[in-house]
């Protein structure tokens, strides 16, 4: 049965949504989810350790070898972003128990778990397939029904926010499905491994050239790299707090390793960064989103807007990273993945805690949090910390990585602009603990304490952030066996 | 060139003008259509790369030669059922839109939540102004 | 080749491209939805003249008939014309046509010539595959069906999870769920008063179900199959619903059946995978179905079509009476 790991990791949150829906009891929906993820779970560690000792994994769809058929393929590259997906998902059922009965219509619960799964289920086949169009299905999957989920927030905006997510993500997946035909023209295969094989030595294909332009920039939207982030921060802001908190952590680090997994194991990396200016694009982009995400985090008076200008800078320091397109850039770039994906849902989760008890999230609201929640906002200062990178926590382990990466390649302006940027998540982390510590509290009854499960969710992630601020050797080891299954051979 | 491209070139043209009017229209019914429009472009530039002169529907007979690629038909397939799903949860959120603001036109929405916004923050001033007062 | 193709696709893609351009232009929802049927239905015959006979099929369905039915009932629903697009709109599509279509027209000077027998889409041995060794694989002439069904299940089985999903999100947005407060008493007036269409609806509902089935299960054969048959099979309803009104086409399918339907396809098919795991085959490996390779894929097929064909007729009946319902609330 070992050998069926692969295609359970998908078929299971798959086979929990249509159940959710048919049984249409908010705790059954629930449980569905947490068994989905928990599945997810057990299976990610499992196939991790499997490739560790024994390398890459195929499993072919139907029994058809590729690339007659659909293959999975589990290697290094992937089992870091299995592992995030399955593990976020797992703190997120824990989260959205109490959360989601809190803030949606007890009949739309079932819906959203069933979207939940939906959700979960895209991200992994879009992180486990070994076929291009597949991918695609897989990201429509995910997306349909995150744009479903962003729908179901509380206030009106979340309508609009939806919509434009979808509008903007759908010409995203048409632009990647435009690449798609286009190398699919020049080779006439869909499997990456025999794009890949096939595309060597045929650099100066214009068609072969504009795949990459419109894979990539396809892919872009849904990374949220800087001149695509627009439909990014009012999605995030507006959707039901565990949706932002489960999104936040995997959406965009998903996408990232889908960006990933085209540039080193498809098209190939001489290619790319080589014959094609990518990685100075990339590396500009990334400067780009930095300074203009950490800078606009600075200006919102609702702290979820804050954290989601602040996820556009983080992807712009992930960008940077892989731009470099050396092992140690790379790694760097996986390592500030996972510890960015803990911090940011740490800090999501935390949004949602304080808007089930304070009724808002907006700056002027959380006047005396500190006094008045005071857990709560130690639990806010230690992952808002992880987000500048102070030491010993996360964030800190991941931004030397990626420092360490830079100056190895002397890119001293992109590594100005992290310092830039790091400052100003001090200026943006630092408002709204000056609000919650510094500002009297307004006058009434104390609030009552948040719910045990939300509790354990948030404590869970940021003693998680602590600990990797520590010791790192365990994401590192990740990391690192990542970088090298990308930048070690052709083939995927 | 010309001879062998030109059905390319229409496909491509006819991408063009479903991307410019999801981009530049403000009416959200409008920038579906377009979107649409978008993706039937791609889908016949998929079709046609599967197309062989002289080629039959890949329907395999006795007395038929050359057939088309399969392929190319199977994934369009797949994108055109995608594209209608799509289609349906955007017009579903325009139904919602309208209900919540009285438009479908984007310009008119983000006017009316940016109103609404300045408005909360107002009241906000003129409270925080009261308590300082009294 | 041959003149007349020529002839005829040039002047489809005319007629395309002038539809498409006079979209724009036009301000007026109602005409814009009609132009965009037609649009779709040129683009089904140029499909046809390209050979992609499903394909056709399932654009004539889903582009002129869910499609236009959905923007028309939610044009009756929001209002109908559209303001006048501002100049500082403009610049951004313009900029964003100029360069996609630079880099779509630099792609084109090395994609291979139109037609060519020759191309690397041609050449690769997949297409071997598909169209001869699949007669002896699985034995069904329609090879459009054994590589949707069967060599790439998968991306199928995905596509019908985006169905779902779509059902999904109708029904949490426009649902029972999320029905408006005021609610108005249901419009006395009905199609059904006119005799006329009431009797030849009346007649054409058992025929339109029966070609429904014809294409669910002709599908190996000929172009057809579970998602063609789906959105027949919609269609019937959502004639049913238009001309009699739908609180009788509720009666007919009830929404607790559709909910169990809209499930059940999805399930039949996700179900179909794990009995093939349970068999110590792969996931969707239809071979270990039956003792018989062929046999099995036989039976494999046909299950996967019928569970497409489920889903997708319920989610696309569940989304007219989503909008209809709507209509009614308000």
């Amino acid at each position: 049965m070992t050998g069926q790991l692969p295609v359970l990791q998908v078929a299971v949150p798959l086979l929990c949504a249509p159940l959710c829906v048919l049984l249409r009891s908010r705790f059954v929906a629930w449980l569905l989810f947490l068994a989905a993820s928990l599945t997810s779970l057990t299976c990610a560690v499992w196939l991790a350790e499997r490739v560790d000792r024994t390398g890459a994994l195929r499993y072919a769809m139907g029994d058809w070898q590729a690339p007659y058929g659909i293959e999975f393929v589990v290697n290094g590259f992937n089992t870091p972003v299995l592992l995030l997906v399955s593990l976020s998902a797992v703190v997120a059922a824990v989260y959205s128990r109490r959360s989601v009965a809190a803030e949606l219509d007890d009949r739309r619960v079932p819906l959203l778990y069933a979207c939940l799964c939906l959700a979960l289920a895209g991200l992994l086949g879009l992180s486990i397939t070994g076929d291009v169009f597949n991918a695609f299905v897989f990201l429509e999957i995910s997306s349909l029904s995150t744009y479903t989920m962003i729908a179901m927030g509380r206030r009106r905006q979340a309508l609009l926010a939806s919509f434009r997510y979808l509008v903007i993500g759908t010409i995203g997946a048409t632009f990647l499905l435009i690449g798609i035909g286009l190398a699919y023209a020049v080779t006439g295969t869909l499997n990456m491994a025999d794009l890949a094989q096939r595309l060597t030595g045929s650099h100066d294909n214009r068609a072969l050239q504009a795949a990459v332009v419109f894979v990539f920039v396809g892919l872009a939207v849904k990374m949220a790299v800087f001149p695509l982030h627009a439909w990014l921060p009012a999605a995030y802001g507006e959707a039901p707090s565990a949706v932002s908190t489960f999104v936040a952590a995997t959406g965009t680090k998903v996408a990232i390793y889908v960006f990933c997994r085209f540039a080193f194991t498809v098209f190939g990396a001489s290619l790319v960064f080589g014959a094609m200016p990518v990685d100075r694009i990339g590396l500009l982009l990334a400067c780009l989103g930095i300074l203009a995400g950490s800078a606009a985090a600075c200006f919102q008076d609702d702290l979820r807007y804050v954290l989601a200008w602040s996820s556009v800078a983080q992807v712009g320091y992930i960008v940077a990273g892989v731009s470099l397109a050396t092992t140690a850039g790379v790694s760097g770039a996986y390592l500030h993945m996972i510890m960015h994906s803990v911090t940011k849902a740490a800090l999501f989760a935390i949004a949602g805690v304080l808007l089930l008890r304070l009724g808002s999230v907006r700056l002027a609201d959380l006047a005396g949090l500190g006094r008045r929640m005071p857990w709560t906002f130690a639990a806010f200062v230690v992952a808002g910390l992880g987000l500048v990178g102070v030491p010993p926590t996360a964030g800190f382990a991941s931004k030397w990585a990626l420092v360490t990466a830079l100056v190895e390649r002397d890119q001293w302006p992109v590594l100005v602009a992290m310092l830039a940027g790091s400052l100003l998540a001090l200026v943006y982390v630092g408002r709204v603990i000056e609000v919650a510590w510094f500002r009297e509290p307004p006058d009434g009854a104390d609030p009552l304490r948040p719910p045990a499960s939300m509790v354990a969710a948030i404590w869970f992630l940021v003693l998680l952030s602590l600990y990797f601020g520590i010791d790192a050797s365990l994401p590192a080891h990740l990391a690192d066996a990542a970088a090298a299954a990308l930048l070690g051979k052709g083939g995927g | 060139m010309i001879a062998s491209h030109y059905v390319y070139w229409t496909f491509f043209a006819l991408m063009l003008i479903g991307l410019y009017v999801v981009i530049s229209h403000g009416n959200l019914l409008k920038k579906l259509i377009g979107l649409s429009l978008f993706q039937v472009g791609v889908f016949l530039f998929y079709i046609g790369l599967g197309k062989q002169d002289g080629g039959s529907a890949p329907i395999i007979s006795d007395d038929v030669e050359t057939y088309s690629h399969p392929l190319p038909q199977v994934l369009i397939l797949t994108a055109i059922v995608v594209g209608v799903a799509t289609l349906a949860v955007g017009l579903a959120l325009a139904v919602r839109i309208f209900e919540a603001y009285g438009t479908v036109e984007e310009d008119e929405v983000l006017e009316r939540d940016s109103t609404e916004r300045l408005a909360e923050r107002d009241r906000e001033r003129a409270a925080e102004h009261d308590g300082g007062g009294s | 080749m041959t003149t007349t193709f020529t002839l005829i696709n040039v002047s489809l893609l005319a007629i395309l491209t002038a539809t498409a351009v006079t979209i724009t232009r036009l301000r007026a929802l109602y005409e814009a939805t009609m132009l965009a049927a037609l649009f779709s239905l040129v683009t089904a015959c140029l499909f046809v003249l390209l050979d992609a006979v499903d394909v056709a099929f399932t654009e004539a369905a889903v582009g002129v008939g869910i499609s236009t039915v959905l923007l028309l009932g939610v044009l009756a629903l929001t209002r109908s014309s559209e303001s006048v697009t501002p100049r500082r709109r403009r610049l951004p599509g313009a900029i964003a046509v100029l360069l996609v279509g630079g880099t779509l027209g630099y792609a084109s000077l090395d994609l291979p010539e139109f037609g060519s027998a020759d191309s690397p889409v041609q050449r690769h041995p997949v297409t071997e595959v598909y169209l001869h060794q699949s007669q002896e694989d699985i034995g069904i002439p329609n090879t459009v069906t054994s590589v949707l069904a069967s060599y790439r299940g998968l991306d199928t089985l995905g596509e019908l999870v985006v169905v779902f999903t779509a059902g999904l999100a109708v029904l949490s947005l426009l649902g029972p769920l999320a029905r408006p407060e005021r609610t108005r008493p249901t419009a006395d007036f009905h199609l059904a008063d006119y005799r006329v269409i009431r009797v030849v609806s009346g007649a054409l509902m058992p025929f339109i179900l029966l070609f429904a089935l014809y294409v669910l299960f002709h599908g190996d054969y000929g172009p057809g199959g579970g998602f063609q048959a789906g959105v027949i099979f919609a269609s019937g309803f959502v004639l049913y619903g238009l001309v009699f009104g739908l609180d009788r086409a509720q009666r007919v399918v009830p929404r607790a059946a559709l909910w169990l339907l809209v499930s059940l396809g999805l399930l039949l098919y996700i179900g179909l995978g794990v009995t093939t795991m349970l068999l110590g085959g792969s996931f969707l490996d239809y071979d270990v179905l039956a003792s018989d390779p062929d046999t099995g894929q036989h039976l494999g097929i046909l299950v996967v079509e019928t569970a497409i064909g489920i889903t997708v007729a319920s989610v696309m009946t569940t989304i007219f009476f989503g909008f209809a319902g709507r209509g009614v609330a308000r």
